[in-house]
């Protein structure tokens, strides 16, 4: 009973803590913008910060920038998803072609594809085209790669007493390979969306036309420093929200 | 799907009894998955080297061969070595600064249960949070020197070691630690002997994945704005035109990321032997 109770304390003891670290950051934050020598160019206070993600978010002015983003993550996830999931399917029918295939991958995975940004700047242009080809590509290898996992190495058992008991390859594929990959899967696909994500809003900060990552530059170029702040704002919360809803997916995918 | 074949049919070589070159052939190849490896990646190149020489136009993209050949005219252009010292300088700082700022905080947040509980959310929201929003801010705090590279790779490499030096410190079975204490361990002894060891498998693969990070930071950072870096080379040969020059940048620092890989991983692989002995 007592160690229920010293865990609920601490539980909310730990929550304070977390509130009370939020606060002081805040208010350190405002102190060195009011009170000390920090220069509004560089840091600009929290409550005209505010100002401006309301005014941001009151005027629509963001609904522009935050379609192409989404558009662009949509066409990117929807690439890597299909070409990664059959890819890995294909891969996975033979352990002679995961032997040869999946080592490729993970090396290539280990590469860090931002590099080539320049490359796909060159090929399509500077506007979304170039963004969804990055994305499609980052998020390709954790899909695929999982997609392997998950099918290639589902215990033999099952599927050798799935065979005996008469199961037929639509049978053997939906009730016991695909139950038994889709967790897997699923963890590879959030992975992707994360990856594919970091991936678009990266590379509209470094050379894009449109979206958010080029409004933030945008701001920042101009130094109206409080309307970026808003902006990173807003980002941060929009990509928290969307990893907070591919995770609740995923968890939901799993039961 | 025509044919799902059961999970063991192409599992094993199986004898075969034809003595025709071809199934001698793919009998080796069976053998050995290596080579068929390379046959891909040989596949991949040839591709690459018809699809440049005949199809695509010579502006954007110049065949393998030719790049190869001329990776010592990369290597001649005025800056390139000193902007790949300076981008290995770059990533090497951010690299150690990772270690040593997630080693800290990971151990005093994971060591702690009250720190763990508190701090633990935190850290993970900030790991999950997309940090190339906040890249101008960076350039603007830091310069648009190496500054602002280093920083931008440590907040890229220290989370993935936080997460994983707290991870591999919360495992360690409490009955190892009681054990330790009641056979007279002192707090330096139980760290030594007993978490010490716990941690370095987690910590190996964190170094991996913060060595992944901190190049992901630096790179994004060099080619987001570079005076002397290798983003400006990639940007100036991308306005050049200059296919052949940029592919050949790409792939050196590409060979670079996979050396660094594997040599992280070479020790992750030495320094986990314990565990299965």
């Amino acid at each position: 009973m007592s160690g229920q109770a010293d865990r609920d304390r601490g539980r909310w003891a730990g929550r304070a803590v977390q509130a009370l670290f939020l606060i002081a950051l805040i208010s350190l934050w405002a102190l060195a913008t009011s009170w000390g020598h920090v220069s509004p160019i560089l840091l600009p206070d929290p409550l005209a910060v505010l100002h401006e993600l309301i005014d941001v978010l009151k005027s629509g002015e963001f609904v522009g920038d935050l379609r192409v983003t989404l558009t662009e993550l949509a066409a990117a996830f929807a690439i890597s998803m299909t070409t990664g999931t059959i890819v890995g399917y294909l891969v996975s029918r033979s352990p002679y072609a995961i032997k040869v295939f999946e080592p490729l991958m993970a090396g290539a995975y280990s590469i860090p594809i931002i590099l080539f940004l320049p490359l796909y700047v060159l090929f399509f242009g500077l506007g979304p085209p170039s963004k969804i080809a990055l994305g499609a590509t980052i998020s390709f290898f954790p899909i695929a790669l999982n997609t392997i996992a998950g099918f290639g190495y589902i215990d033999k058992i099952l599927t050798v007493s799935a065979r005996s008991m008469g199961a037929s390859n639509y049978q053997l594929f939906r009730w016991v390979l695909l139950p038994a990959a889709f967790p897997v899967i699923l963890t590879g696909l959030r992975m992707g969306f994360t990856v594919a994500l970091l991936a678009i809003l990266g590379s509209e900060t470094i050379a894009s036309l449109a979206g958010l990552g080029h409004r933030i530059v945008h701001l920042a170029e101009s130094m109206d420093m409080a309307r970026m702040f808003a902006y990173i704002t807003f980002v941060v919360l929009i990509a928290a929200f969307l990893n907070a809803a591919v995770s609740r997916l995923e968890a939901r995918g799993k039961r | 799907m025509a044919h799902v074949p059961a999970i063991e049919e192409a599992a094993a070589p199986r004898v075969m009894a034809g003595r025709s070159p071809w199934r001698r052939l793919q009998r080796f190849l069976l053998a050995w998955p290596g080579l068929a490896r390379l046959g891909v990646i040989a596949l991949l190149f040839g591709v690459w080297e018809i699809a440049a020489r005949f199809y695509v136009d010579k502006m954007f993209l110049s065949p393998p061969s030719s790049v190869f050949t001329s990776l010592h005219t990369v290597f001649m252009t005025p800056g390139v070595p000193a902007a790949l010292r300076i981008t290995f300088f770059e990533l090497s700082v951010a690299f150690v600064l990772s270690i040593a700022i997630g080693l800290t905080v990971g151990l005093s947040v994971g060591l702690n249960r009250f720190a763990h509980r508190s701090f633990m959310p935190i850290i993970l929201l900030l790991y999950g949070t997309p940090q190339v929003t906040i890249l101008p801010l960076f350039i603007l705090y830091f310069g648009i020197g190496p500054a602002s590279k280093i920083a931008f790779g440590v907040t890229h490499g220290m989370f993935p070691i936080m997460v994983t030096v707290i991870a591999g410190v919360q495992n360690i079975k409490p009955i190892l630690l009681t054990s330790a204490k009641s056979m007279g361990a002192s707090r330096w002894h139980i760290f030594r002997w007993v978490i010490f060891p716990h941690m370095i498998p987690s910590f190996f693969s964190g170094m991996r994945l913060a060595m992944t990070g901190a190049l992901l930071g630096v790179l994004l950072a060099e080619l987001y704005v570079s005076t002397a870096g290798i983003g400006y080379f990639t940007t100036l040969f991308t306005q050049n035109f200059d296919p052949t020059k940029l592919l050949g940048l790409i792939s050196m620092l590409a060979a670079m990321a996979i050396a660094l890989n594997e040599l992280v991983r070479r020790a992750e692989v030495r320094f986990s032997r314990w565990r299965s002995a």
